[in-house]
């Protein structure tokens, strides 16, 4: 009773199949049924008008205003330091034991889940630092969870620059920083940029660090020493204090359209980026 | 044209960066409002987040901020000055009062016992529903209902409903292990609504219309009877001061404990303190 | 006059380069300075072995959330290794280049969804569908490993996808001309090659699961309990903190933190087991 090698192959084939179109399934599933139960109740109104009794009614402005404070500032802070670092990793030294301890560093952070980087921004931005619960707090910790990935997709950008660049800037008789700034930079932008728009996602999306760390007061954040509570904790109490499912629902569908956004304008950056590189 | 591409590209990023800079330090200079913190239990916060909505309709000036995180957190936040009025669905412990925070009773709340609508089962006594949390009776039939498991549901450790749920019907009774843990109200409804065998605690003012609310040693959880003193799970919402209050938040007190308020929150499903 | 400047440029680079290492040092200093006090003070095979968390009575014993974790997480990884590997194997080996432009960016997408959408999504389909047909509260191991299986697919895919489009082409092209199928191709030529990091694909994937908070707390009932079968509820590490962190002080927040200590080293370790595998493929390449 032994399969045949070619249906051994159809089989296999089939199967494999299946889980591929299971996996998308999932995904279209998953993104139908909050758009479905979301979408309708998205009006202007809920986009620009703050909440009442607690986001039963009115809408989402103020989360709307915190997360892209959130998120913005926590790029802002990872940014320069991901890329400085990448920089420093492919243009500015030799594969080594400093190289490898860096990387090391920034391999592990990655692996970190977000309830630790919750736990640690608590302890030391919160209370340690006496920021409070608040905006800054929860950028600060975002911006180390988000390093690691700014720091490798630059890395990976810079790489994929042709050496020839800035062989021939350096020949010119520019300086490595100028060969870096000008010619290097200018070259992988697309590929870094692609890095921060991802990481912009990963802060919109990330709940259990935030609430820990930038609190959840319903108000407009009127500054960054202000709590404030993020399009994604909004979410997660108005469906679990049962608030209001619709408006619950609403606030996801907002969500995940900026996340399809933002990942359509990464894609977009990288098929550019591939485009000419390639 | 390539070159050219990129440097807008790039310099548009630098516009933005900046704007996004601009708009974070604008926002750290701009003159802060006067703002009255109150932090703590998730029972009472929806019920201050409409009083803080209501004081501010008539006093645009003051800003009200109303954070959850829990009546220990509330304490605590208390303590390290992050609020100035913790709020709190449990009686203040006798080390608390030590340190110097005062309770202000705001309303009192029945804590309802409720279970599944289907459910056959119209009362219980505290000793039959000690004897549920704690693993003892595990089949509905043993109390009167139809032959399916019962799932206890409770609240996890350090929420004040929780304390006050021990307090008044476990004593030093420990809850079984294996009861469900759900972290809100909301949740709590949210399973015993789909749940045939669940039974749960919350806070009565949050019950609504979907759930089944139990008698507890015979006493319907009504208005009256926890404004009668004759309901054995009523209790009070606190608000909780450490020293004195600034005018401010004294003035948003006294609002709470006006007549009209008291009116919004019987209204709401609370019964009022006097 | 230049080399000095870029030399201080470059001093300047490396100093803001350690950030990433001096955070995770800053990180691991404050979790266990918060943490392992308490964990010294209940012996460590009390905290660790013990089944009793009684924070009001000054009793914590994380077994239960332990096994927890380790039974989500397994389910989780069933999941999301088949899942995952076949997606893995479906877009390097048997996809037509115009689909894999669809199928890639949906897996991308799969790992931008927010978790409490994909915990949200478990708690109003999924758990009362286990409920129905399965039995039990609804909220479950099972619920979770489903939800952390979907969530660490993404993870899984994309590393493997990078370690499959490693393997020469010449492997594959010599095996197809000695005449295997496709698949024989695949299972015994391809596969193993890429199998170091196949295997830190997987572990990378074990580390998100453990990891995971939010979608875990709404769907898997939180008990103190060991799991006894794939329908009880369960409380994982992760959800320990998250439910009970808001409250905690003195000796319970601190017991909190000894969770979190748990975690980073359970972490930590997997962390190092799929950097020293995928290392290792890298030198084995040199070779």
């Amino acid at each position: 009773m032994r399969i045949s090698p070619a249906n051994t192959q159809r089989i296999m084939v089939v199967a494999l199949w299946t889980l591929a179109a299971m996996t998308v399934f999932t995904l279209l599933f998953i993104l139908g049924y909050v758009l479905y139960h979301g979408l309708p109740h998205v009006t202007w109104s809920f986009l620009t008008e703050s909440p009442r009794r607690m986001g039963k009614e009115g809408g989402i402005f103020p989360m709307i205003v915190g997360t892209a404070m959130v998120a913005g500032l926590a790029v802002l802070i990872a940014g320069p330091i991901g890329v400085a670092t990448a920089i420093y990793l492919t243009e500015y030294t030799r594969e080594g034991k400093i190289t490898a301890i860096i990387r090391f560093g920034a391999d592990c952070l990655a692996g970190i889940p977000s309830i630790i980087f919750g736990l640690f921004g608590f302890v030391f931005f919160v209370i340690t630092l006496g920021m409070g619960l608040s905006v800054m707090a929860g950028a600060l910790t975002l911006a180390i969870m988000v390093l690691p990935t700014i720091i490798r997709t630059s890395e990976e950008a810079i790489r994929a620059v042709p050496r020839s660049f800035s062989d021939v800037s350096m020949g010119l008789g520019a300086t490595r920083w100028q060969t870096v700034t000008r010619v290097v930079l200018r070259s992988a932008s697309p590929g870094i940029v692609t890095g921060i728009v991802l990481s912009i996602g990963r802060c919109i999306s990330e709940t259990a660090a935030l609430m820990l760390t930038a609190g959840s007061a319903l108000r407009m954040p009127h500054s960054a020493l202000d709590s404030c509570r993020t399009l994604a904790l909004h979410f997660y109490t108005l469906m679990r204090e049962g608030i209001s499912p619709a408006h619950a629902w609403a606030t996801a569908s907002v969500l995940i359209v900026v996340i399809l956004l933002i990942n359509l304008v990464a894609y977009w950056l990288m098929r550019r980026f591939v485009a000419r590189t390639v | 044209m390539a070159p050219h591409e990129r440097k807008t590209r790039l310099s548009d990023l630098a516009l933005l960066g900046v704007v996004l800079a601009l708009t974070a330090l604008g926002g750290c200079r701009s003159q802060k409002q006067r703002t009255v913190n109150l932090v703590g239990s998730t029972s009472v916060q929806p019920f201050a987040e409409l009083l803080a909505q209501e004081y501010q309709s008539r006093h645009p000036e003051l800003n009200v901020e109303v954070q959850g995180g829990g009546s220990t957190a509330g304490i605590q936040a208390l303590e390290n000055g992050i609020a100035e009025i913790g709020m709190s669905s449990r009686s203040l412990t006798e080390a608390e009062k030590a340190k110097g925070l005062v309770p202000i009773a705001i309303a009192r709340d029945g804590l309802a016992i409720v279970v599944h609508p289907s459910n056959g089962v119209t009362g219980l006594s505290r000793q039959q529903i000690q004897s549920i949390f704690s693993g003892l009776i595990t089949n509905w039939r043993q109390v009167g209902g139809s032959d399916m498991p019962i799932r206890p549901i409770t609240r996890e450790e350090g929420s004040g409903t929780r304390e006050e749920f021990i307090k008044r019907v476990m004593g030093k009774v420990r809850v079984s292990r294996g009861a469900l843990v759900q972290e809100s109200n909301g949740a709590v409804k949210e399973l015993v609504r789909g749940d045939p065998g669940a039974i749960g605690y919350m806070s009565l003012g949050l019950v609504g219309g979907e759930l089944k609310v139990l008698a507890v040693d015979g006493v319907e959880p009504s208005v009256e009877g926890i404004a009668q003193g004759k309901y054995p799970l009523a209790r009070e919402f606190l608000f909780v001061r450490h020293g004195e209050l600034s005018s401010d938040a004294q003035a948003f007190v006294d609002f709470v404990l006006s007549d009209d308020a008291q009116h919004l929150l019987e209204s709401e499903g609370l019964v009022r303190t006097k | 006059m230049k080399i000095s400047q870029d030399r201080v440029i470059g001093w300047v680079l490396l100093a803001v380069a350690f950030s990433a290492l001096s955070s995770l040092a800053l990180i691991t200093t404050f979790i266990f300075k918060e943490g392992v006090p308490i964990i010294l003070k209940q012996g460590v095979g009390n905290f660790l072995f013990s089944n009793d968390w009684y924070p009001g009575e000054g009793k914590f014993g994380i077994l239960a959330m332990i096994v927890g974790s380790l039974f989500v997480t397994l389910g989780a990884m069933f999941i999301g290794a088949i899942f995952g590997f076949g997606c893995a194997i479906v877009l390097t080996q048997f996809c037509p280049r115009r689909l894999v432009s669809i199928i890639k960016p949906a897996i991308e997408l799969l790992a931008g969804i927010p978790s409490v959408v994909y915990g949200s999504i478990g708690v109003v389909i999924l758990v009362p569908f286990i409920r129905d047909y399965l039995g039990g509260p609804g909220l479950s191991v099972l619920a979770a490993s489903i939800v952390l299986g979907i969530m660490v697919l993404p993870t899984v895919t994309s590393i493997s996808v990078d370690a499959l489009q490693a393997v020469p082409r010449a492997y594959r092209e010599g095996s197809i001309a000695l005449g295997a199928t496709q698949w024989q191709t695949t299972w015994m030529v391809v596969l193993k090659a890429a199998r170091s990091g196949l295997v830190a694909a997987f572990i990378l994937g074990m580390g998100r699961a453990v990891g995971e908070t939010m979608a875990v707390i709404m769907v898997a009932g939180n008990t103190l309990e060991i799991p006894l079968g794939l329908t009880s509820p369960v409380r994982t590490l992760t959800s320990n903190i998250a439910l009970e962190m808001g409250y905690a002080s003195g000796a319970h927040r601190q017991a909190l933190f000894a969770t979190g200590v748990v975690l980073f080293v359970i972490i930590m370790v997997l962390n190092t087991i799929a950097l020293a595998v995928s290392h290792s493929k890298a030198a084995g390449g040199r070779r």
